[in-house]
């Protein structure tokens, strides 16, 4: 009950951080009020109670809760105690640590705070160790010490500052083209399919064609909101490299800036949706394994949200520190079969360092992963794919958001298994030899 | 696929697997059928009678022939660094996992299992989809891979 003096290097969290977090509850609590109120739904009796018990109430808790959360940074562990009723104490190894996330939900970025998430594998649905909320500088400061500490990189010790880290930007993507590229998404769809529904039948039936129209505008709401959230989150979508690893910064009213270190990436994947191909977009997406795959703060794991091929490729290659393999086995007519819309796309790439594989029917899509990530990898033969003389090779990661990869291929799968199943050895031992 | 083996051998699961699987069969589709046929003879006379009793036999031979094939289908191969599980007749599965990948090993047992003295053996990653399991191993065998798994696991771990 009774959190001791801070000493040893404790810290509590920034001191408005109740406030912020009852402060949401309570403007849902006088919104309901307020409607319940004008309404005449409301005695003096309830407000009296409520002012003068549940408020008082709710604040005693917030500052005992805030008053018993504290953290802190030994050389290996971030050690985080909370909890008024139940207590519970957190070590995290640092050496585990898979990306850094700054969060700045729009309610803090007013007061100039930051909440600091640390992503490890096997957790849970959320964030192993979320800090919320911290000043925006110690957040940063925070953030330097722990990937620092998580390299094997000496950090300075205690509170003397860290200078900061100098950051190269690769790519910004302009509001123009991301506008242009999530309004030729879903909402497109979705659009041209109702006028041509619409334009059918009001040859037929003008009635008809009204009542549909009206029935069209819930989907297209709710795809223009997914629009919208797309937007708010990627907008300002920015990559940069610094000596800590991958940074990327987006959005507008949330921000949310990611640091993933080096050699954390699970798997690569760029989609080129049929709507994109005149301009030339894909979209580059990542994972990590400390990610969850699901939750309301959930990034959309976008790499880039969208840009031209070759400027996507050229990052991949550069965040990958090596040139991809072409995809140079490809399945033969026989799988068009099976696959009739995408066999041409079909296809397997493998060179000493990744897997890359293409599939698609709409959208192309490519698979890219470290063989140094690889967990497990898997051929499936189903009986159709037996008597046409082909097979697939899945390739499992630790990424929950992006398993994993799969190829179809042709007859030698055995050989490409063999092939694949080396290649990754070889690889898992070179990335193992310079342990940081 | 044999052809890969080159330091190890292709282990199959305990005959015993073959056993319960079989009595399995015959637990769940001619004891049934026997007793549907005796029920169709005394409603619908002997001819209907020797008639399902002529089918449950027919489909009572599909079904050992279908556990025979599968049965036949497991195997598993340790090599230097990795373990290769095959299984599947209809689709067939071949899984190829590093031991340095491996997160834990379980070894479980259901009640008919443990009357012949059986165990399955799955070996678990950071990846949600691998599935590396061996059924039907003897006690002792169970045991033996397991330790094995962990201990060739332990010295060859490597980080996420």
């Amino acid at each position: 009950m009774r959190p001791g003096p801070l000493t040893d290097g404790w810290v509590r969290l920034h001191p408005l951080t109740p406030l912020l977090r009852g402060g949401r509850f309570a403007l849902v609590l006088f919104a309901l009020l307020g409607q319940q109120g004008a309404r005449g739904a409301v005695d003096g009796q309830t407000v009296a109670l409520l002012f003068g018990v549940g408020i008082p109430v709710a604040v005693l808790f917030g500052y005992l809760a805030w008053r018993a959360m504290r953290y802190r940074i030994t050389a290996t562990e971030l050690q985080v105690e909370s909890g008024v009723l139940t207590t519970r104490s957190r070590r995290v190894p640092l050496a585990r640590v898979q990306a850094v996330d700054v969060v700045r939900p729009f309610y803090a970025r007013v007061l100039g705070l930051a909440e600091l998430r640390l992503e490890v594998v096997g957790g849970g649905g959320d964030a192993e160790a979320p800090l919320a909320f911290l000043a925006d500088d110690d957040a940063l400061r925070l953030r330097t010490r722990l990937l620092d500490l998580s390299a094997g990189r000496s950090a300075l010790d205690g509170a003397a500052p860290a200078p900061p880290v100098p950051e190269r930007v690769l790519v910004t993507v302009p509001t123009g083209t991301l506008v242009a590229s999530v309004l030729l998404g879903p909402p497109a769809v979705v659009a041209a399919l109702l006028v041509v529904a619409v334009l059918i039948t009001s040859v037929l039936d003008l009635e008809t064609a009204a009542s549909l129209a009206l029935g069209g505008v819930p989907p297209l709401l709710v795809v223009g909101s997914f629009a919208v959230r797309r937007l708010l989150s990627d907008y300002g979508f920015t990559v940069a490299e610094s000596p800590d690893g991958l940074r990327l910064r987006h959005g507008l009213l949330d921000t949310r800036s990611q640091t993933i270190p080096a050699g954390r990436i699970q798997v690569v994947r760029v989609h080129e949706p049929l709507l994109w191909k005149p301009f030339g977009w894909v979209r580059v997406e990542v994972d990590v394994a400390g990610y969850s795959s699901g939750g309301e703060q959930q990034v959309t794991g976008a790499l880039l949200p969208v840009a031209p091929r070759d400027l996507a490729e050229r990052l991949v290659a550069r965040v990958l520190g090596a040139d991809l393999p072409a995809v140079d086995r490809r399945v033969d007519a026989r799988a068009r079969w099976l696959a009739p819309l995408s066999w041409r796309r079909l296809g397997v790439g493998l060179d000493d360092r990744h897997v890359v594989t293409t599939y698609g029917v709409l959208t192309t899509t490519t698979d890219v992963v470290p063989l140094a990530k690889v967990q497990s990898l898997r051929v499936l033969e189903g009986p159709l794919q037996r008597r046409l003389g082909l097979s697939s090779l899945a390739v499992d990661t630790a990424g929950r958001r992006l398993p994993g990869a799969l190829a179809q291929h042709r007859g030698d799968t055995a050989t490409l298994l063999a092939e694949a199943a080396a290649r990754a050895r070889t690889a898992r031992v070179a990335s193992a030899a310079p342990t940081p | 696929m044999e052809a890969d083996g080159h330091d190890g051998l292709w282990r199959r699961p305990d005959r015993g697997l073959l056993v319960l699987r079989r009595r399995l069969s015959v637990g769940l589709v001619t004891t049934p059928g026997l007793l549907g046929s005796g029920l169709i003879a005394l409603l619908d006379g002997p001819a209907s009678g020797v008639g399902a009793v002529l089918a449950t036999a027919v489909l009572t031979g599909l079904v050992l022939v279908a556990v025979e094939r599968r049965y036949a289908a497991w195997g598993y191969l340790e090599r230097e660094d990795d373990l290769v599980v095959r299984r599947g007749v209809l689709v067939r599965r071949t899984s190829v996992v590093p031991y340095g990948r491996m997160q834990y090993v379980d070894v479980t047992a259901g009640p008919l299992d443990r009357r012949l003295g059986l165990a399955t053996v799955t070996m678990h990653t950071a990846a949600a989809a691998t599935d590396a399991s061996v059924p039907g191993l003897l006690a002792a065998e169970a045991t033996r891979l397991r330790d094995h798994l962990a201990a060739l696991g332990e010295a060859r771990q490597a980080g996420v």
